[in-house]
């Protein structure tokens, strides 16, 4: 039970945090902006004549690579530059409550902003009649997505206390993920065997996102997703157990 | 009630720390001393916790920081170097935030934080962020987070770091203050401060102790009878070119 309370009190302070910068501010209109811009003006929603959001989701994983990194890169580096991690772990908390109730604070800063795309989903039921069960797991597919971009980022952050350093490392990490996986690349290895390249593949964000965008909530992709998050979490535990010093 | 048991902690094959023992009792003030880079830092950050020992331990009121270092943890109230604090939060803020990870809730957590303001005279910028403060106020508002639990023992690096000579004052002020209640440790390389507050010195040079004393006691180990002479005979020469 102390254990619950001392997360959500880190929680709460983290969200706050963002709200006190105009790093939230920011951070929700270009989200906005960038997939309104993308989903409308380059997949042509309107256009397509199709009800559905598939033009809108087909940008997360790459909205996301941009924007999840910049929002977690100061997680645990602004603490390690400003000192203020040695005031957070000289507390009776222990430091997975503490990464816990970052992780989650920084998981739900982005689902904020997802919250805002809602509007999207009254566009389309007004001009159609889209399968709401494929929203619903398009949202789901997207939330896990995010947790898993937070979760790099979180782990990146604790690596260095350069901000920057962290923000170009979660990039080229989740990149890695989502290329790994994403059929345009994955077709440029046909030479190589089947079972080489969809190995590779299925440690990739893509398939398992795709997937869940086809409205098939599969408890393997599930499962995947939280494998990675999980394996984040313990990682930045590590990184931080074994630091030298602030 | 402190007890340090044979700390030790390396750096790749930096030894900054090499077996420091020593106790300190309830209504001890106890001055850490010696040159930038002796170990004061890393030793205080291996009670606190902050740093895991290569090898040795602490015993916080019977609680060990290896063993239980949750209990430990809420025993000890701590000031680090710099006295970090959350930049972007108001100083009432921050100070109840810190109650709360202190397990502090509801109207006793007002309280806590109310008196810690008026014990260290925040009132004027209890509404200010922390990045507005002056450094004074900064060492302050971090000097209330390290008290408002009441902690038995009270572990403050460089206290005074930094302040003018009235800031310095009113800090020591609240020290003596708090001295009868509390096991206190306070590292400085200020000499004056030794004299000011401490009941009992200890000098690290090279990541060992080399002398553990009451002022007046150190000073008669010099001929001059002053304590800066008594430092530089005991620490010149072991230092080596590391840094802090």
């Amino acid at each position: 039970m102390t254990s619950v309370r001392n997360c959500f009190t880190v929680f709460k302070r983290e969200l706050k945090s963002y709200f006190e910068s105009p790093v939230a501010y920011v951070f929700m209109v270009v989200f906005l902006v960038l997939t309104g811009f993308l989903t409308f003006a380059v997949t042509s929603f309107y256009e397509r004549r199709v009800a559905d959001l598939q033009p809108f989701f087909f940008w997360h994983p790459w909205v996301y690579l941009l924007l999840i990194p910049a929002a977690t890169m100061g997680l645990w580096a602004e603490e390690r530059r400003t000192g203020t991690i040695e005031l957070l772990l000289t507390m009776p908390v222990t430091l997975l409550q503490a990464i816990m109730g970052k992780f989650l604070a920084a998981w739900l800063f982005i689902l904020i902003g997802l919250a805002m795309t809602l509007p999207i989903v009254f566009t389309a039921v007004h001009l159609g009649n889209p399968d709401m069960g494929v929203v619903v797991s398009g949202y789901v597919g997207s939330i896990l997505l995010a947790g898993s971009y937070v979760a790099v980022g979180m782990l990146t952050s604790a690596m260095s206390r350069s901000q920057v350093i962290s923000f170009v490392l979660a990039l080229v990490i989740c990149l890695l993920l989502v290329i790994a996986g994403w059929p345009p690349v994955t077709g440029l290895f046909k030479w190589a065997p089947a079972w080489l390249v969809d190995g590779v593949a299925s440690f990739s964000f893509m398939p398992h996102f795709e997937s869940i965008q086809r409205g098939v909530l599969d408890i393997r992709d599930i499962a995947y997703y939280a494998s990675v998050m999980i394996f984040m979490v313990f990682a930045t535990h590590v990184v931080l157990e074994n630091r030298k010093s602030a | 009630m402190l007890e340090v048991k044979q700390l030790r902690k390396t750096f790749g094959p930096i030894e900054a720390v090499r077996g420091v023992s020593f106790t300190a009792e309830k209504g001890e003030v106890l001055g850490f001393l010696g040159p930038n880079g002796a170990g004061k830092t890393t030793t205080m950050r291996m009670i606190t916790g902050f740093l895991p020992p290569t090898s040795g331990t602490a015993v916080v009121n019977g609680h060990d920081v290896l063993q239980a270092p949750v209990a430990a943890k809420s025993q000890i109230g701590y000031l680090p170097e710099q006295a970090p604090a959350y930049d972007s939060m108001t100083v009432t803020a921050f100070l109840l935030f810190v109650a709360e990870v202190r397990g502090i809730r509801g109207a006793e957590r007002k309280r806590v934080v109310e008196e810690a303001i008026k014990r260290c005279h925040l009132e004027r910028v209890r509404n200010q962020s922390v990045h507005t403060l002056s450094k004074g106020y900064r060492q302050r508002a971090c000097f209330a987070q390290a008290i408002l639990h009441d902690p038995p023992i009270l572990i403050m690096d460089e206290p005074t770091d930094g302040l003018d000579p009235n800031q310095k004052f009113t800090v020591r002020q609240m020290i003596k203050e708090m001295a009868a209640e509390k096991t206190i440790i306070i590292s400085t390389h200020i000499l004056e401060e030794v004299d000011a507050v401490c009941s009992r010195a200890i000098i690290i040079s090279n990541g060992e102790i080399v002398a553990n004393d009451t002022p007046e006691e150190l000073k008669k180990k010099s001929e001059s009878g002053r304590l800066d002479d008594v430092f530089r005979m005991l620490t010149v020469g072991k230092e080596s070119d590391r840094n802090d």
